[in-house]
C-alpha cells in the first residue's frame, strides 16, 4: 500500500484514544472510520459515559483545530455561525466568525437546542459552508461534526428530525463500561488532564491524504450486489416504516471503505459492510410494529441476518 | 336468577340449574321434529351460558398452549368454518347439527378461557361415538350424506384438539375441502358466491397463521388479491380441464330424491300436486318470436293404457317400433331447451316435433327420449311444426291400443259414449259434443279437486264432483272418446310458460304441468284436443296464474301478482339462467366443440389430460425460469461454484455457513472449531476473496486463480 506512513498513524490514534476511553475499542474505531469517510458522527447515550471525552480525545490525537459548542435551548444560530459587528475605527462591518469555523466541531447535547439552531448546523454539515448575512463563507477543510445527544426521552430535548439524522454518517452508542474498564477508569488519572497531555499522532495533511485514499478503495461488483440486496431488503420488509435511501447506500459503501482501509486492505469485503451497518443504518431505520418501537440497532442486526451474502 | 343468588360458591350447581333450563329448550324441538333453526337457537343459548357467564378462567400459560396461532386467526378459522358448515347445518340430521354446534361452542369457550379443552380420552370417545352414530343413522359411512356428516363432526372435534400450528393448517385445508362438498348439493350462483367468500376467508386465515399480529383487512385484501391473480389459471382450467361425462359420484341413491316433475304415469291428483311447485322445469330460447301461449304445448310422456284410475304408457306391441311420421304444414319453429335434471329419460319438446335433436330418439307416439336419465342440466335444440299431420297412416296395432278400455268400469260414461256413437255422429262431431258438454255444464277448473273413489273415477268426476284439474279432464275425455270408438290417448307435458323480458327466454315451471288428449282421425292423423281449454279457456290462453281461483294454492312466483316481486324474480332467473348456460352446462360436448373450433382435435379426456399436463408443465417451467432469473445469475461464476462446494463440504462436517456469513468470517469460525482445517480453509477463503472482491491483478489472471481455487477445494479432505 502506497500510503504506508499514515496507516500506522491511524492505528496509533485509535490506540491513544483507547487509553482515554477504556474498553470501547470498536466504537473508537467506528468513530475514526466515520471521520475517514468524511462523515459526521452522532454519539448517543445517557450523560456521563464519555461522549464528550471521546470527541475531545479524537480531536487532540488527530491534531485538529477544535471547537466545542454546548447546545442549550437558548442558543441562537448566530451564536454558532458568527456575527458582523460595526468597527468604529475602520467604519465598516467586520465579521466575527463563530465557533463553527474549526476543523472539528463538538456539538454537545445537540438535541437540547431548538430546531432553528439545529438547522443552522445542518447547512454547515452538508455544504461545508455557511451563509451569514447574504455572504457565503467556506468552512475549513477537513470539517467534521461530532455531535452528542441524550436519548430523546429525556426531559428538555428536541428530537432531531429524520432529515437531520440522515446527515450523520454513523450513530454510535457508548454504553456503560464493563467492570474491568470501569475499575481502571476509577483508579486511573483524571481524564481532562490526560486529554490535555495527549500528543497529536498525525497532521491534517496526513488525514486528508487518508480521506482521499478511502475514496479509491476498490469495490467489486459482488460487493455492490450485496449492498443492493441489503437496501432492497429494507424497502421490501413489512416491519420497516421506510427503506434505506440511496444516500444511506453511499454511506454504507464509504463507511465500509474506511473500515477496510483501517484494516489495511485496499478492497472491501462483506464483513466490512457488516461491521459498520448497525452504526450506519441504525438511526435511519424505524420499525412500524404496533406495540413498542424496536430499536434501530436491532432492526439493522436483523437485516444483516436476513440478507445472504451473494 | 335464583341460582346465582342462592349459591354463588357452587358453580356446578348453577351449571346444573342452567342445564335444566337449556336442555328442554334444545330437546323440545328435537322431539317435536321442529325446524333446525329452533335447535340452533337452543344451542346458541347453551354456548352463551358456557362462555359468557362462566367464571372460571384458565391460566395464561395453559391458555397459550391451546392457542398455537393468534387469537385473531382462531376467530378467522372459526368464521370460515362457520361459512362452509352453515349450508350443511340444514342438511345434517338434527342431532349432528346440535353436536357440531356444541363442539364449536366448546372451542369458543376454550378460546375465551372459560373452559379447558377436553382430555384426550374424551376426544377419542367422542370420535368413536360420533362415527357409530353416523353409521346407525345412514347404515354406511360412505356416500355423500354420511361423508359430509363424518367430515363435519371430525372438523368440530379437531377444533378441540387444536394444539399446534399444524393442526390449524389441517383445519384450514379441511375447510377448503368442505367448500367442495357444498357443491355436491347445490351448484347455483348463490352457493358459488358464498363459497367464494369462504375461500377468501380460509385463505386469509392461512395468511394470518404466519403473522404475529394479523389484521383482518390486510389478510383479507391479500387473500382476495391472491385469488384474483389465480383467475387466469382458473379460466384455463375451467375451459380445458377434461370434463367427465356424467357426475363423478354417480351413486344411484343420490339420484332424484325429492325432485318434482312429471312421472311415468298419471292418476287423479298427480298433476295438481305439481301446481304447488314453483321449480323451473326448463327454459326455452326461440330463434324467432315466441309463439302464442295457446300454442305452447310441451310434449312429454304419452299414455295409452288405463286401468280405471291410472294412465300408463303400456308396453308397445311387439314389432311396432315404427318411426313416427310428421308432415309439417306450417314453417317449423326452431328453439333451444335447457332442461333441468328430472332423473327420467324424456325430453320436453314443443308440439309437434318435426326434427330430432341428435342426442335423442323419438318413440312411435312422438315423445322424445334421451339415451339415459337426465341427471344433469341438458341443452338441446328442437324444431316444431305448429300445424302438422302426425302419423296419418297409423298401424292397426296402435289404433287397437288406443281403443282399449278397462272392463266393467264407469258404466254411466260408457252409456254416454255409446249414445253418441249410436247417433251416427262423425268423430269430429263427437269431439265437439263432448267439449260443449264440458263448456256448458257446471264444470270447474281447480288445483284443489275433491278426492275421487277408487272404482268408477270417471263416472264420479263426470256426473258428481265436476271439479278437476287438467288430468281429470284429459282422462275423462280420452275415456269417452275411446268408448265412442275414436282412438285416443293422453299426452302429458307442460302448457304455456312465462317470457322473461330480462333474458328474453321462456321459463316453464312445474306448476305449468298439463295433460291433454290426442285423437286419431282418419285422414288427419293424431289431432290434439285439450278439454281443459273448453272448461277454462284462460288456462290455455293466458297461463295457469290467470285461470286458478285466487284462494286456490299456487306459488307466489307463479302467480306473479306483485309486479315488483315478479320483476326481481325475472332478473334473478335471468342471472340463474346465464350461470346455467355459461358455467354449469359447459359439458363434454361443448368442450369438444370449443376445442375443435380452436383447432384442437381432442376426442377423449385422456388426450386432453395429456395436453393439459404438458401445458401445465411448460407453464410451470416458464414461470420458474422467470422467477429465478433474478436469483440465479445468468453466467455462473466458477469461483462462486467452487466456494459453494467448499461450504457444502464443511456443512456435511457440521459447519454450516450462515447465509449472511462472509468468506473471511466463515474461515475464521471454521478455524476456531477445527484448527486442523484452519490453514487450507483460510487459503481458499483468501483466494475466493481475491477473485471476488479484490481488483483484478494483471500479474495473476482470474482464470488461473479460479483454477487454483477449484483445485484447492477439490483437494480439501475433511
Amino acid at each position: 500500500m502506497n500510503d504506508a506512513p499514515f496507516l500506522p498513524a491511524i492505528h496509533r490514534v485509535i490506540d491513544q484514544v483507547g487509553t482515554v476511553i477504556l474498553g470501547k475499542r470498536s466504537q473508537v474505531r467506528l468513530a475514526i472510520a466515520c471521520l475517514l469517510a468524511r462523515g459526521h458522527l452522532l454519539i448517543e447515550d445517557v450523560p456521563g459515559v464519555g461522549k464528550t471525552t471521546l470527541a475531545h480525545a479524537i480531536a487532540k490525537s488527530l491534531g485538529l483545530d477544535f471547537h466545542r459548542i454546548q447546545f442549550t435551548s437558548d442558543l441562537l444560530p448566530n451564536d454558532i455561525l458568527g456575527v458582523s459587528v460595526f468597527d468604529m475605527n475602520a467604519q465598516t462591518f467586520a465579521f466575527h466568525p463563530g465557533p463553527i469555523f474549526a476543523q472539528l466541531i463538538l456539538a454537545d447535547e445537540i438535541n437540547r437546542a431548538t430546531p432553528k439552531t439545529q438547522s443552522a448546523l445542518l447547512e454547515a454539515m452538508e455544504e461545508h459552508q455557511v451563509t451569514i448575512e447574504g455572504a457565503t463563507r467556506r468552512l475549513p477543510e477537513p470539517f467534521f461534526v461530532i455531535a452528542t445527544q441524550n436519548p430523546s426521552h429525556q426531559i428538555g430535548t428536541f428530537d432531531l428530525p429524520e432529515s437531520q439524522l440522515d446527515r450523520f454518517l454513523m450513530r454510535i452508542r457508548l454504553g456503560y463500561p464493563d467492570a474491568e474498564a470501569e475499575r481502571a477508569l476509577l483508579a486511573g488519572a483524571e481524564r481532562r488532564t490526560m486529554i490535555d497531555d495527549l500528543p497529536a499522532c498525525m497532521d491534517v495533511a496526513g488525514l486528508v491524504s487518508l480521506q482521499t485514499r478511502v475514496r479509491s478503495v476498490f469495490v467489486a461488483d459482488a460487493l455492490i450486489d450485496y449492498v443492493q440486496a441489503l437496501l432492497a431488503h429494507t424497502r421490501r420488509a413489512a416491519d420497516l416504516a421506510n427503506g434505506l435511501s440511496p444516500r444511506a447506500g453511499l454511506a454504507l459503501l464509504n463507511g465500509a471503505r474506511a473500515w477496510a482501509l483501517i484494516d489495511g486492505r485496499n478492497h472491501v469485503e462483506p464483513e466490512d459492510v457488516q461491521a459498520i451497518l448497525p452504526s450506519v443504518a441504525g438511526h435511519r431505520l424505524h420499525g412500524q410494529a404496533l406495540g413498542g418501537a424496536v430499536p434501530g440497532q436491532e432492526l439493522a442486526e436483523r437485516l444483516l441476518a436476513e440478507v445472504a451474502v451473494p | 336468577m335464583i341460582a346465582a343468588t342462592a349459591s354463588p360458591q357452587v358453580p356446578w350447581l348453577r351449571e346444573a340449574l342452567w342445564c335444566a333450563v337449556i336442555v328442554p329448550l334444545v330437546a323440545a324441538p328435537l322431539l317435536a321434529d321442529a325446524p333446525h333453526a329452533l335447535l340452533v337457537l337452543g344451542s346458541a343459548l347453551a354456548f352463551w351460558r358456557a362462555f359468557v357467564i362462566g367464571r372460571r378462567s384458565i391460566g395464561a400459560r395453559q391458555h397459550d398452549a391451546v392457542l398455537p396461532v393468534s387469537l385473531h386467526s382462531n376467530w378467522m378459522l372459526l368464521a370460515s368454518l362457520a361459512v362452509v358448515l352453515a349450508p350443511h347445518a340444514w342438511r345434517l340430521p338434527p342431532w349432528l347439527t346440535l353436536l357440531v354446534g356444541l363442539l364449536v361452542g366448546w372451542r369458543i369457550a376454550v378460546m375465551r378461557r372459560r373452559l379447558q379443552p377436553p382430555p384426550r380420552a374424551l376426544l377419542v370417545a367422542m370420535v368413536s361415538a360420533a362415527s357409530a352414530g353416523i353409521f346407525l343413522q345412514y347404515g354406511t359411512l360412505f356416500g355423500r350424506e354420511p361423508g359430509v356428516a363424518l367430515l363435519s363432526v371430525m372438523i368440530a372435534l379437531k377444533l378441540l384438539e387444536l394444539k399446534s400450528r399444524r393442526d390449524a393448517t389441517v383445519l384450514a385445508f379441511l375447510a377448503y375441502f368442505l367448500v367442495i362438498t357444498n357443491f355436491l348439493y347445490s351448484q347455483t350462483l348463490p352457493t358459488a358466491l358464498l363459497m367464494l367468500v369462504a375461500v377468501v376467508m380460509v385463505t386469509a386465515t392461512m395468511i394470518g397463521f404466519h403473522q404475529r399480529q394479523p389484521a383482518f383487512r390486510q389478510t383479507t385484501a391479500l387473500a382476495a388479491q391472491l385469488l384474483a391473480q389465480s383467475i387466469p389459471l382458473m379460466v384455463v382450467l375451467f375451459v380445458f380441464f377434461p370434463r367427465l361425462p356424467g357426475p363423478l359420484w354417480g351413486l344411484p341413491r343420490d339420484g332424484g330424491q325429492g325432485v318434482t316433475g312429471l312421472s311415468d304415469s298419471m292418476s287423479p291428483g298427480s298433476l295438481s300436486q305439481l301446481s304447488a311447485s314453483a321449480d323451473v322445469a326448463f327454459r326455452v330460447e326461440f330463434v324467432g318470436p315466441v309463439p302464442r301461449t295457446a300454442d305452447l304445448y310441451w310434449r312429454g310422456p304419452v299414455f295409452w293404457e288405463f286401468d280405471g284410475r291410472i294412465w300408463s304408457p303400456g308396453g308397445a306391441p311387439p314389432g311396432q317400433a315404427a318411426a313416427p311420421v310428421v308432415r309439417a304444414i306450417s314453417e317449423p319453429i326452431a328453439y333451444t331447451v335447457t332442461l333441468e335434471p328430472h332423473f327420467e329419460r324424456w325430453l320436453l319438446a314443443l308440439d309437434m316435433p318435426s326434427a330430432l335433436p341428435p342426442e335423442a330418439r323419438a318413440t312411435s307416439d312422438f315423445a322424445l327420449l334421451a339415451n339415459a336419465p337426465v341427471r344433469t342440466r341438458v341443452r338441446y335444440e328442437g324444431r316444431a311444426a305448429l300445424d302438422y299431420r302426425a302419423n296419418e297412416n297409423e298401424t292397426e296395432a296402435n289404433l287397437r291400443r288406443a281403443l282399449q278400455l278397462p272392463a266393467g268400469l264407469n258404466p254411466r260414461s260408457l252409456a254416454l259414449a255409446a249414445g253418441l256413437r249410436d247417433a251416427g255422429l262423425e268423430p269430429q262431431q263427437v269431439i265437439e259434443r263432448l267439449l260443449a258438454r264440458f263448456r256448458n255444464e257446471p264444470f270447474f277448473y281447480t288445483t284443489n279437486p275433491p278426492l275421487l273413489g277408487s272404482e268408477h273415477t270417471v263416472d264420479q268426476f263426470l256426473f258428481e264432483s265436476r271439479r278437476g284439474f287438467c288430468e281429470h279432464y284429459a282422462s275423462a275425455f280420452t275415456f269417452l272418446m275411446r268408448a265412442a270408438g275414436v282412438p285416443a290417448r293422453v299426452v302429458t307435458g307442460y302448457q304455456g310458460g312465462v317470457v322473461n323480458p330480462v333474458g328474453n327466454y321462456l321459463v316453464v315451471r312445474q306448476a305449468e304441468a298439463h295433460a291433454w288428449s290426442e285423437v286419431w282421425l282418419s285422414g288427419r292423423g293424431w289431432v290434439r284436443v285439450d278439454p281443459t281449454a273448453a272448461v277454462s279457456p284462460l288456462r290455455v290462453e293466458s297461463g295457469i296464474a290467470a285461470s286458478i281461483a285466487i284462494d286456490d294454492p299456487l306459488p307466489m312466483l307463479v302467480r306473479g301478482s306483485l309486479p315488483m316481486l315478479s320483476r326481481a324474480g325475472f332478473a334473478m332467473d335471468a342471472i340463474a339462467n346465464a350461470w346455467n348456460q355459461w358455467v354449469l352446462s359447459y359439458n363434454t360436448q361443448r368442450q369438444q366443440q370449443l376445442l375443435r373450433n380452436l383447432g384442437i382435435d381432442a376426442d377423449d379426456w385422456k388426450v386432453l389430460s395429456v395436453m393439459l399436463l404438458a401445458g401445465a408443465a411448460a407453464a410451470t417451467l416458464l414461470a420458474t425460469l422467470l422467477a429465478l432469473r433474478g436469483v440465479i445469475p445468468g453466467r455462473r461464476d466458477p469461483s462462486v461454484a467452487a466456494w459453494e462446494r467448499l461450504c457444502g463440504k464443511l456443512a456435511r462436517a457440521g459447519l454450516v455457513r450462515l447465509p449472511s456469513e462472509g468468506p473471511t468470517a466463515y474461515a475464521r469460525r471454521v478455524a476456531d472449531v477445527r484448527p486442523d482445517l484452519a490453514e487450507p480453509v483460510r487459503q481458499i477463503a483468501d483466494a475466493y476473496v481475491r477473485l471476488r472482491y479484490q481488483p483484478p491483478d494483471p500479474q495473476r489472471p482470474a482464470a488461473a486463480l479460479a483454477g487454483d481455487l477449484r483445485r484447492r477445494v477439490r483437494q480439501l479432505k475433511i
